[in-house]
């Protein structure tokens, strides 16, 4: 176990150093963009006189040389300060905080659907590589690669909520609910269905694709044909003796894809118009929010990066091959 | 050099032809175009996609009505008089915007593939050729960019400067190169272990030499499909960009229709629909057509 606490250490700086990353990347973009925070305050007040101006860069420590200016940057985000937005009268750390729940409940049932329905139709699939099923499998993967996402969830929106409505057009809940009550979550529930359903079938497609690939290699190999010689019951071949291995891959790249499907929630929220990151990150472009958007990407950059993390680890927990293997 | 081992193999060949059968040696390229051409689904994608680029680039000339132009009532259903797809909230033909838009699409499409292709090809060569710290930097850059979501972040870019095609495309170009760079230092990681880039050395080719006309023509085919599919995924992230309101508002683009009409697309199902029907087209032709060279070009595949 001394090889994982090792391990553990070397992926935490890996992670710690990411993150300065991307915190040295927005401080960049906030240099970047045009207009700064003393032009937004000289603008909300009017006419401002040249020592007022260089009295509040003062005091915002912009007349300080960059690097200064960048550690004073990296401070204020050690303390959770991620600044503030004109536009909604909020620190940006609250907008976020409010509107992640949301985007997390879409993205994770999504991810989670696709992942144990596409492992299963992939399994599936890899029973007879040249069957009807197969055959299915990898059209619809093609076409849910081909469609874009928004696209797929504007035509459910035209069938399911315009022609026939069965589903709620947009929100996540309607008004007057109790929240916490019973009806709350069932409306909340109903509200889901649609963009959980657009966003789970373009990984759900892309699962099914790769769990019949991965399972097929792994049936292909030799200890799967001394299993069989052994006697064992085609069951346990393939779902005790393959189906442990043949996830390895799928595990990983799905861990590794969280910031893609992040990519996706975006777009699915603006269609359904889903109180979540997406919109928000919308709303914040559209009306020039700087802090905001800049905020968001540096946040779900986090997320991704503690996705990872934890996908990483996990890994190295389950599979001791990898364990043994970084001992170098 | 390979035609002269080939032509090596044929005189050997020849000796032994009148005893056993040898079956000809066929140039890897020619049978690769055979493979391809005997799968009907890639040839379908490629007739799909000679199609769609004379809808662009042909029948503008034809079908000269200006797409920003307000020909019609507003949101006139499909099948009107004069405007056959219907028009918009503004009264602009949809099948005028769908044949003059296409070029747009293709283009950032195409040119933000190509952007993603140079710099991932750049960076993974070099990592995968040398090794060492400098693989290590490299691969510590592409992380760092796979970490960053990519919507989220071309939509800073392109909210920073002001959206038109050159910075879409560049934004995604931006963005998309990290599955490249990775493919690009796999596979020079691969070939430059192998034992004619030994022979390569020891007739002392310069680095540059090896990367370029040895190593690089050999890791071409993964590289290929890769490309293929990159610009299906650059035309699919402009329409993404585009429906969320960040695209050239001068430039009429597939995915600038989708954007423009999005407020009324419960009332005018058409105006989305139908451009978007022409985005997944294209995709699904260009990723046809990827699969298509994977499997002519993928040695392991073609066993089976």
């Amino acid at each position: 176990m001394a090889n994982f606490s090792i391990i553990v250490v070397k992926r935490l700086t890996n992670a710690a150093a990411l993150i300065l990353a991307v915190v040295i990347l927005n401080f960049l973009l906030i240099h970047i963009a045009p207009g700064d925070i003393v032009d937004t305050i000289a603008g909300e007040m009017g006419g401002i006189s040249p020592e007022l101006i260089a009295k509040i860069r003062a005091d915002y420590g912009l007349d300080k040389p960059l690097y200064e200016q960048l550690a004073l940057y990296v401070l204020k985000i050690l303390q959770g300060d991620l600044g503030y937005s004109f536009f909604y009268d909020e620190p940006v750390v609250d907008l976020i905080w409010n509107a992640l729940p949301q985007t997390l409940l879409l993205v994770i049932t999504a991810l989670s659907l696709a992942l144990v329905i596409g492992t299963i139709c992939g399994v599936i699939a890899a029973r007879r590589p040249n069957g009807a099923f197969s055959h299915f499998i990898t059209v619809l993967a093609l076409v849910g690669f081909s469609a874009p996402v928004f696209w797929t969830g504007i035509m459910f929106l035209i069938a399911f909520a315009s022609f026939i409505p069965l589903f709620p057009p947009a929100g996540m809940v309607d008004p007057g609910l109790e929240p916490g009550s019973l009806d709350y979550y069932l409306n909340v529930l109903h509200h889901m269905v649609l963009p959980v359903v657009t966003l789970a079938l373009i990984y759900l497609a892309f699962y099914s694709r790769l769990s019949r690939a991965s399972m097929l290699d792994v049936l292909g190999s030799d200890y799967i044909r001394t299993a069989r010689a052994k006697g064992l019951s085609d069951r346990v071949v393939v779902y005790k003796h393959a189906l442990r291995n043949a996830l390895i891959p799928i595990v990983t790249i799905a861990g590794l894809q969280f910031a893609q499907i992040l990519s996706g929630a975006v777009l699915v929220e603006a269609v359904f118009t889903w109180p979540g990151l997406g919109t928000l990150a919308l709303e914040a472009i559209l009306r020039r929010d700087g802090p905001t958007i800049l905020g968001i990407l540096f946040f779900s950059s986090i997320v991704v990066v503690i996705f990872n993390l934890l996908t990483d680890l996990t890994y190295n927990l389950i599979d001791p091959r990898i364990r043994i293997g970084s001992k170098e | 050099m390979s035609e002269q081992v080939n032509s090596q193999i044929q005189d050997a060949s020849e000796s032994f032809e009148a005893e056993f059968k040898i079956p000809e040696i066929k140039h890897p390229l020619r049978e690769a175009a055979r493979m391809f051409a005997r799968n009907k689904a890639a040839v379908g994608g490629l007739f799909l996609l000679l199609g769609i680029l004379i809808l662009t680039l042909v029948a503008p000339f034809f079908y000269t009505v200006d797409p920003f132009d307000l020909v019609w009532a507003p949101l006139s259903p499909p099948g009107t008089e004069n405007a056959p797809f219907g028009t918009d909230y503004l009264g602009r033909d949809i099948l005028a915007g769908i044949v003059h838009g296409g070029s747009a699409t293709l283009a950032v499409g195409a040119s933000a593939a190509l952007l993603a292709v140079i710099i991932g090809l750049s960076i993974g060569s070099l990592a995968g050729y040398y090794g060492g710290w400098v693989d290590e930097v490299l691969m510590r850059i592409t992380e760092f960019f796979q970490v960053l979501p990519t919507l989220l972040f071309a939509m800073v870019i392109v909210a920073l400067f002001r959206p038109s095609i050159a910075t879409v495309a560049f934004a995604i170009g931006v963005v998309s190169w990290t599955a490249v760079a990775r493919l690009a230092r796999s596979e020079f990681l691969r070939i430059r272990s192998l034992d004619y880039i030994k022979a390569a050395r020891s007739i002392s080719s310069s680095n540059r030499r090896i990367i370029w006309l040895v190593i690089l023509p050999n890791a071409m085919p993964p590289l290929v499909v890769q490309a293929t599919l990159a610009v299906g995924g650059a035309i699919l992230f402009e329409a993404g960009l585009s429906f969320l309101g960040l695209s050239d508002p001068n430039v009429m683009s597939w995915g600038f229709m989708i954007g423009s009409s999005r407020d009324y697309l419960m009332d005018a199902w058409w105006t989305v629909t139908i451009p978007g029907i022409f985005i997944f087209l294209t995709v699904l032709a260009v990723s046809l057509i990827g699969d298509g060279l994977n499997d002519a070009t993928n040695p392991k595949l073609r066993e089976r």
